[in-house]
């Protein structure tokens, strides 16, 4: 009885406030726009019985998803986002292996710091952080004065309002759920692999190529899901840095439902969004899983 | 422990002892130092073509670094290490014809036993078949023959150190070194690894450096054994020479079970050496090489098993100890027996257990009488 | 005895200007006596001053901290059993479904998150304000909560609980004076956590704020996206030295717990 306790209640609250929300997203992307209060049609009558269920239910058709993919807004806004993910993905993935790598050849007295100066930012507001780099990136900013003030340029550049700047954001802010995953791989890693494939004939090159790369895997694949996922449904970053051109499906629904109050076509979107997250995420769980079987 | 001193390399082979043969590996005055820390003291020792050479010392006595600097992993910071001749300080271990097998074995995780065992050939860019004859000659050398596609973690600790040793043969190294290549595997296994290791040695004629803390191992697989402290080697030898004749206390009490009678010489000369130890009972006489002065503090040590125990004072002993018995330990095939002397002082003497424990004629409290030969102990001044 | 090799002191160093260049940056023009916020134009901390005679960003912070408080206190409890159940009620039916629903919040992007929370709302005609705030962060952090406790739970050595029980304690008696003080740890990281992301969350309180209940990400949010504004700074500095106090000390102190730990050890053996 008490187990039944303990189980319902976490059980009953996700029910309530995670399931049956997404249930009703998924029910409101398959009815119709309306001037009304909710601004949709059809809405259950349960008074009415079951004629008012029949009713409901013939009420909902495909049209919304059919008018996604007629209009071409929605088709950009899907494939940027997947670009822009899968570009900050890669250079995020560039940036950070070198300071994953960096810290796991640190003398063991330095890591715990360095592992704290990883996760402070992470600790840190994201908005903040976002915040932070339109002071440097503006025509103004920081890094325009720096870079004409060593006369690399004459002209300011305008990054800024542009995808390079969500890239820049995304990277910043997504490193350390880059870093953390693949310095616990190389942590694990025994150096005495190392001096054994050195032991062996290889050079450091090729012993960093056929044992360090390898086994680091399962964190490179980690920490890539970490920042993609999230990237593919971020608002704030092209909000704040991203320009009018910047499309991204996060801020497009943020748009529709606030600024179009179009909450069917918004449910619509957000279900699309889910589908294609849905494949990401799968594979991202059999990882964790394979890796917690092969730690085992 | 004397079965193993018995069961070392054949007797002839000996090249320590000639004066015209070549060390494979000389170190000349090495001295390695970490910061502060001095982890080998001014180093001077060679080691010969076919050796099995161990390297044994507690933990933090250099070996492991003699070791390491032999593979390549550690460069001393003065004197000369050469290997065949050749200075091998500017060489990197990738170049080096040595290989080693790791305390860990460092397989690597990700690839098969048979890629591991390859992974050494392939980076000599030998061709593919004479790699996979190679290895297959490699996996009948260690008796891995079905596991060849398995990855490390599915196969057992003991087949584990099959393969690292097979990948550290595979490249036919002229030197070979392990770093406490037993340490993770059982004791039951351990000895028929020990047996096994010497028997790959003999047959591919690689020179092995073996480091251990493990004395018993070391005595069982040896040819010489070199006992190491604080960075300096204390002793080099054959096992039953450092069983035997120990050049020092600290070798005595280090290898296998010892009684230390501390004394005053009286005596010397004659390769022996007389001290008087303990008031009310008699000197006791050991082997000395060297004259030692009168007076001198002195150290008999005497191996338990070497120690007679009677209940009767024995007639033609020259050395002669009473005593009560205060323990006994019955161990099956032997008992150990703890004596107190009228003094206090404690000594051990082994005797086998011919008889069934019932007619045992020795207990506890009963006054005994120890007696050993002249030649049965050492007299130690260091 | 480990050195770095120069490439690996070039990247970390490089790596770490990157991370904390921006945030130095803010904090540094944040003492800017000037409106515009990239030139310098002397020492002053009038910011600050104004800052704090703003009553929007004041009540905003209030409604902010009172979220995180309730919320991510519900969360712990809520999250805690959530963990408690995964590693170990066994099999029982709708076992997936659960998991799933507390693995899936931490990888939902936000706007779906914040999105199907409104309809709710809307649906069962709760109005918008702390409440729906308090329920919606509670929701998701919660999730985070039992992450970071199971991960704890997996570890610990149920035989201890065993112990207890055989000790004479009930089922709750055990959970609380044998298996809470054990993990306690990862409870009170498990709550700063939900914390932390509660005060953080823009995107999800967006959506389900009223007009009377706004939070301070959305205070700031709105603040700049015009553009770059000096009170944001002073604020900002303000956070991220809260941020850097709280993470360093918890740092140390568990540095401390860990040295002090191993000398009790070594004493011990001596």
């Amino acid at each position: 009885m008490k187990r039944f306790g303990l189980i319902s209640v976490p059980y009953l609250w996700l029910l309530a406030l995670f399931l049956v929300p997404f249930l009703i997203v998924l029910k409101i992307s398959l009815s119709d726009t309306a001037l009304a209060i909710p601004p949709y049609t059809p809405t259950l009558d349960l008074s009415a019985g079951w004629a008012g269920v029949r009713e409901w239910l013939s009420g909902l058709d495909m049209e919304n998803f059919t008018w996604l993919t007629e209009d071409d807004l929605y088709w950009k806004a899907y494939l940027s986002s997947l670009k822009i993910a899968v570009l900050s993905t890669i250079f995020t993935l560039l940036v950070g292996f070198p300071i994953a790598y960096g810290m796991s050849r640190a003398p063991d007295e330095w890591r715990p710091t360095l592992m704290m100066l990883i996760i402070l930012p992470f600790w840190t507001s994201f908005l903040i952080r976002v915040y932070a780099w339109k002071a440097i990136l503006s025509q103004e900013g920081f890094l325009n004065q720096l870079l004409m003030g060593i006369g690399i340029i004459n002209e300011p550049l305008t990054i800024l309002n542009t995808n390079t700047a969500v890239y820049i954001g995304i990277v910043y802010t997504y490193l350390p759920f880059m870093v953390l995953p693949i310095y616990a791989a190389l942590e694990r890693l025994d150096e005495s692999l190392l001096e054994a494939a050195e032991d062996l004939g290889c050079s450091r090159l090729t012993a960093f190529w056929l044992i360090t790369l390898p086994l680091s895997k399962q964190g490179v694949i980690a920490g890539s899901f970490l920042v993609f996922i999230p990237a593919m449904g971020e608002f704030v970053i092209p909000s704040l840095l991203g320009g009018s051109k910047t499309l991204m499906i996060g801020k497009v629904l943020y748009e529709e439902f606030f600024a179009n109050r179009d909450w069917p076509v918004a449910s619509a979107v957000a279900v699309i969004l889910l589908l294609i997250l849905i494949i990401p995420i799968v594979l991202f769980q059999r990882n964790e899983e394979k890796q917690r079987e092969a730690g085992k | 422990m004397s079965d193993a001193a018995i069961a070392t390399a054949p007797a002839e082979f000996a090249p320590w002892e000639d004066a015209q043969a070549t060390p494979l590996i000389r170190f000349q005055n090495v001295t390695k130092r970490f910061g502060d820390f001095t982890a080998i003291d001014n180093l001077t020792i060679d080691i010969y073509e076919r050796e099995f050479f161990a390297l044994l010392g507690p933990s933090g006595c250099g070996k492991t670094t003699m070791m390491r600097m032999l593979g390549g992993f550690e460069t001393q910071t003065e004197g000369t290490i050469l290997i065949d001749g050749q200075d091998v300080a500017p060489v990197p271990p990738n170049k080096r014809a040595v290989n080693m097998m790791f305390q860990s074995y460092a397989l690597f995780p990700h690839l098969s036993v048979a890629e591991n065992i390859a992974f050494g050939l392939k980076r000599d860019k030998m061709p593919k078949d004479q790699i996979a004859a190679r290895v297959d000659e490699m996996l009948n050398l260690v008796q891995l023959g079905k596991f060849a596609n398995r990855k490390p973690h599915q196969i057992s600790g003991g087949q584990r150190q099959r393969v690292a040793l097979a990948r550290s043969l595979a490249k036919a190294p002229k030197l070979l070194l392990l770093d406490e290549p037993l340490g993770a595997l059982d004791k039951k296994l351990r000895q028929d690894t020990q047996f096994e290791l010497m028997d790959i040695q003999e047959t591919t004629g690689t020179t092995f450096v073996i480091v251990t803390h493990d004395q018993e191992e070391a005595m069982t697989v040896a040819s010489r054994i070199a006992v190491m402290d604080h960075g300096k080697i204390i002793q080099v030898d054959t096992p039953a020479k450092i069983y035997e004749e120990p050049g020092s206390v600290y070798v005595a009490d280090f290898i296998g079970d010892v009684n230390l009678i501390e004394g005053s010489v009286t005596k010397s000369g004659d390769d022996h050496a007389t001290i008087s130890w303990a008031e009310g009972q008699q000197d006791l006489i050991g082997i000395a090489h060297d004259e030692i002065p009168a007076g001198t503090r002195a150290t008999l040590a005497i191996r338990p098993e070497k120690v007679n125990i009677s209940t009767e004072r024995p007639a033609d002993m020259t050395n002669i100890i009473h005593g009560k018995v205060l323990d006994i330990a019955y161990l099956g095939n032997m008992s150990t027996y703890v004596i107190e002397t009228p003094t206090g002082q404690h000594i051990k003497a082994q005797a086998a257990n011919t008889r069934r424990i019932r007619r045992r004629a020795i207990t506890w409290e009963q006054e005994v009488w120890l007696s050993f030969t002249d030649t049965a102990g050492v007299v130690l001044t260091s | 005895m480990r050195r770095l090799s120069w490439f690996n002191t070039v990247s970390l160093t490089l790596g770490f200007a990157f991370l904390y260049i921006p945030m130095l940056i803010l904090i540094v023009y944040s003492f800017n006596g000037g409106k515009l916020v990239t030139v310098w134009s002397g020492f002053s901390t009038k910011w600050y001053g104004e800052l704090f005679r703003n009553e929007a960003f004041l009540d905003a912070a209030w409604v902010t901290l009172k979220v995180a408080v309730v919320s991510s206190t519900i969360a712990t409890v809520l999250g805690t059993m959530a963990a408690y159940v995964m590693v170990r009620a066994g099999r029982f039916r709708g076992r997936t479904l659960f998991s799933g629903m507390i693995y899936a919040p931490l990888v939902m992007p936000e706007v779906i998150t914040g999105l199907s929370l409104l309809l709710l709302f809307i649906a069962i005609g709760l109005d918008r304000g702390v409440l729906t705030i308090v329920l919606a962060h509670t929701t998701f952090s919660m999730c985070y909560v039992s992450v970071v406790v199971s991960s704890r739970l997996v570890t610990f050595d149920q035989s201890l609980e065993e112990a207890a029980l055989d000790l004479g304690c009930t089922g709750f008696e055990a959970f609380r004076l044998v298996t809470l003080p054990i993990i306690a740890p990862a409870v009170i990281s498990g709550w700063l956590l939900a914390f932390t992301l509660s005060l953080d969350d823009l995107v999800i309180a967006s959506f389900t704020s009223g007009p009377s209940s706004t939070t301070l990400p959305i205070k700031i949010f709105s603040a700049v996206r015009l553009g770059v504004s000096p009170e944001i700074n002073a604020l900002s500095t303000i956070m991220i030295t809260l941020v850097a106090v709280g993470v360093i000390g918890a740092s140390l102190s568990s540095k401390r717990t860990i040295a002090k730990r191993a000398k009790d050890e070594q004493e011990a053996i001596q």
